[in-house]
């Protein structure tokens, strides 16, 4: 029987620590831009969350491939957690963005920016993740299908983000310094170490996620075996969990 | 290979969601024999059927169709099945014609055969007609001859008399019916008619086997005592 | 399992010569659709940039109107169950359908980009660009059909198709409209110049990837 509850206070605890030492770092540590000022801080939450989404739905899409593979439902589940979790910090991506492109350029939304152009449309495109799965009754095909949807989408990230770059390529100059190239390495510490808390903080959530679904789960499962019919079967946009024997409490 | 059962399986169990639609079926049928399936809707049924044409996947339990482990080798039963269910499976804007010539091309079965199997079921006036502007009795009888065409060996039909009026049903027998020496895996509602020329009767609740018996010793009360 | 494309092709074209919708929806959508750019760009004629946006955006808008029908003639009969018990490879029915949305595409523009031409378009492409169009439509056309193939078959299940359709393909064919959009803004301004390349090479790389992905994952789509 698979558990997500396993090690996860540390794992908090260590995700608390890591962001608030990321977030001290970027506010005290690191320098000053002499372009921007203070403003520019917020490059150091706007890209880790940015590429920690875009590795979210690429796994989500890797999980969608495991699911259709072995057709185990914990892929399933693991799918659709991480395309949930990568979706409210790509939102996250894009409202930081969207606040650092007014106090850059005093627009609330600049078509020059390719990471803020692609991050909009991935947005839209997974926000249809979610009715997808609620509208396709039979659990096994929801789950087919949504398998089918995260590895199409997930294989477009990559797709879109290069044509987007290459479409505005021409017009304004990059500012976005990533670590492809160019930080100086005042910089490099509060930034690699944001990156690492945002990726842990992904994961800490995504295992909340799916200890909680799990749980719901098992608790079905008990109702029904001890007799009690929960009801019609409500409709849900969430993966099913087979009927497992519960061991004792690990 | 003759004492090969044409159809063997064994704990089949096949699951929606969390609830089970077929759990531990398992009988064996020999070629040229005839099951009738009973039950109440719901009971695992078309489930069954569904499964022994490929349609479905099964996930516990091993099925043996023609010699051929569903799991494994589920393709090499296609084009050796034949399925009659509710829907005719006929395009409606086709004519019958066109439909059997679609199917005729998908099986590699050559066009001379359609007009065989028209001519059987009497529909040779109407084959160039749109399906949609045929009788439900007219329409079964082209769903006949499009779940025959390929001459399969094993036949699974759902229902079969439902949509048929007593004289096509006639017309179709010896094409579905127990003489044409196919296997076949029949589901039904009437405890009398069901059992006619059928060998083995297989009973199902709630996807579950509640009765399996050679068809000579069931009577049609023990088949109502299913839809208690 | 190229008789079982054959077979499928045939069939298509049979029921769409039967009871032709969805190629004159399509033209029509696109000509009218014209006529609204006219009002609400408020300009007789476009060139460059423009010109091409409005092109490609009403290709993409119409191709919707072309995938939401794409399965739904297998659905109302029954499924694709025919189709399943037959003993062909069952990506024979994405190739089909894919060639059949190609074809849709193809034969649509037929009539909609001359009635561009005539309508909105300022300057009168010559031979060269004429065939430079027709290299980037064919490369676009092939990734409107990869894609719109399935998403056609996605949300062939789902009750809400209508709205699911364009909410999925809009946002997976952007890279088609930026590849599309680019490469045609050149051929059709006032002083026509060459085709940019790297453009197509986006087309095609969108093509392959999409091509391969859907054919590997589309089997899981049709069974049940």
């Amino acid at each position: 029987m698979v558990t997500y509850g396993k090690g996860l206070r540390p794992l908090s605890i260590v995700t608390a620590i890591l962001l608030a030492g990321g977030l001290a770092l970027a506010l005290f540590y690191a320098p000053i831009d002499a372009d921007q000022g203070f403003r520019q801080k917020i490059f150091y939450i706007h890209v880790p969350m940015a590429i920690t989404a875009m590795g979210g739905f690429i796994a989500g899409g890797i999980a969608g491939i495991m699911y259709l593979r072995t057709e185990e439902a914990k892929w399933d589940l693991r799918s659709y957690t991480w395309i949930h979790q990568a979706l409210i910090l790509a939102l996250g991506a894009l409202i930081t963005g969207s606040i650092w492109a007014k106090t850059a350029w005093g627009h609330w939304w600049v078509w020059d920016e390719p990471t803020l152009v692609s991050f909009l449309i991935v947005f839209l495109l997974y926000c249809t993740y979610q009715p997808l799965r609620f509208s396709i009754e039979d659990r096994d095909k929801q789950s087919r299908y949504a398998a089918v949807f995260a590895i199409t989408a997930g294989a477009f990230v990559p797709l879109n983000f290069m044509a987007v770059r290459m479409a505005q390529s021409l017009s304004h100059p990059r500012v976005l310094a990533t670590s492809e190239g160019g930080l100086p390495p005042e910089m490099q510490l509060p930034f690699y170490t944001m990156i690492v808390a945002m990726i842990l903080l992904f994961v800490t959530l995504s295992k909340y996620e799916m200890a909680s679904k799990n749980a719901r789960a098992q608790i079905r499962t008990l109702r029904r075996r001890m007799g009690g019919d929960e009801g019609p079967q409500r409709r849900s946009a969430a993966p099913s969990l087979p009927a497992t024997t519960p061991t004792s409490p690990s | 290979m003759d004492a090969q059962p044409a159809l063997d399986l064994r704990g089949v169990t096949r699951r929606y969601g969390e609830r089970v639609a077929l759990a531990d079926c398992t009988f064996t049928l020999d070629a040229g024999r005839t099951l009738v399936v009973f039950g109440p809707n719901g009971a695992g049924k078309s489930t069954l059927l569904r499964i022994l044409a490929t349609l479905l996947r099964t996930h516990e339990g091993t099925a043996k169709v023609l010699g051929h482990d569903l799991k494994k080798e589920g393709w090499k039963v296609r084009g050796h099945v034949g399925l009659l269910g509710h829907d005719p499976l006929l395009y409606k804007d086709l004519t019958i014609r066109e439909n059997l010539r679609f199917h005729a091309r998908l099986y590699r079965v050559p066009e001379t055969r359609i007009d065989e199997l028209l001519e059987a079921v009497g529909l040779t006036v109407r084959a160039d007609d749109q399906v949609h502007t045929l009788s439900r009795g007219l329409v079964q009888r082209a769903a006949v001859c499009r779940a025959v065409l390929h001459d399969p060996p094993l036949l699974l039909l759902d229902e079969p008399r439902a949509n048929l009026d007593p004289a096509a049903a006639d017309i179709v027998e010896p094409l579905i019916g127990a003489a044409s020496g196919r296997t076949r895996v029949i589901t039904s509602h009437d405890p009398v008619g069901g059992l006619v020329g059928a060998d083995i009767a297989l009973g199902l609740q709630a996807g579950y086997t509640a009765l399996l018996e050679p068809a000579a010793g069931v009577t049609p009360e023990m088949v109502g005592e299913l839809y208690r | 399992m190229r008789h079982a494309v054959a077979a499928l092709l045939r069939k298509e074209a049979a029921l769409e010569l039967r009871t032709p919708q969805v190629i004159p929806a399509m033209a029509l959508f696109s000509v009218i659709t014209y006529v609204v750019f006219h009002f609400g760009l408020k300009r007789n004629q476009l060139e460059g940039d423009l010109a091409s946006g409005v092109l490609w955006v009403t290709i993409l808008f119409a191709a919707m109107l072309g995938i939401a029908r794409l399965f739904v003639s297998d659905r109302e009969e029954g499924g694709f169950d025919a189709f399943l018990l037959a003993p062909v490879d069952r990506t024979a029915m994405f190739v089909a359908k894919a060639i059949s949305m190609f074809a849709y595409l193809v034969l649509v523009q037929v009539i909609a980009i001359p009635a561009f031409v005539i309508l909105l378009l300022g300057p009168t492409p010559d031979g060269t660009q004429a065939l430079n169009l027709v290299a980037v439509l064919a490369l676009a056309d092939v990734g409107i059909a990869v894609v719109g193939t399935l998403v056609g078959a996605l949300s062939v299940q789902t009750r809400a198709r209508d709205l699911i359709v364009p909410m999925l393909a809009l946002p997976l064919l952007v890279p088609v409209i930026i590849g599309a959009a680019r490469a045609s803004a050149p051929l059709l301004a006032l002083h026509a110049t060459a085709l940019p390349g790297k453009w197509l090479a986006v087309l095609a790389l969108y093509d392959l990837v999409f091509g391969l992905l859907a054919y590997g994952v589309f089997d899981y789509l049709v069974e049940d």
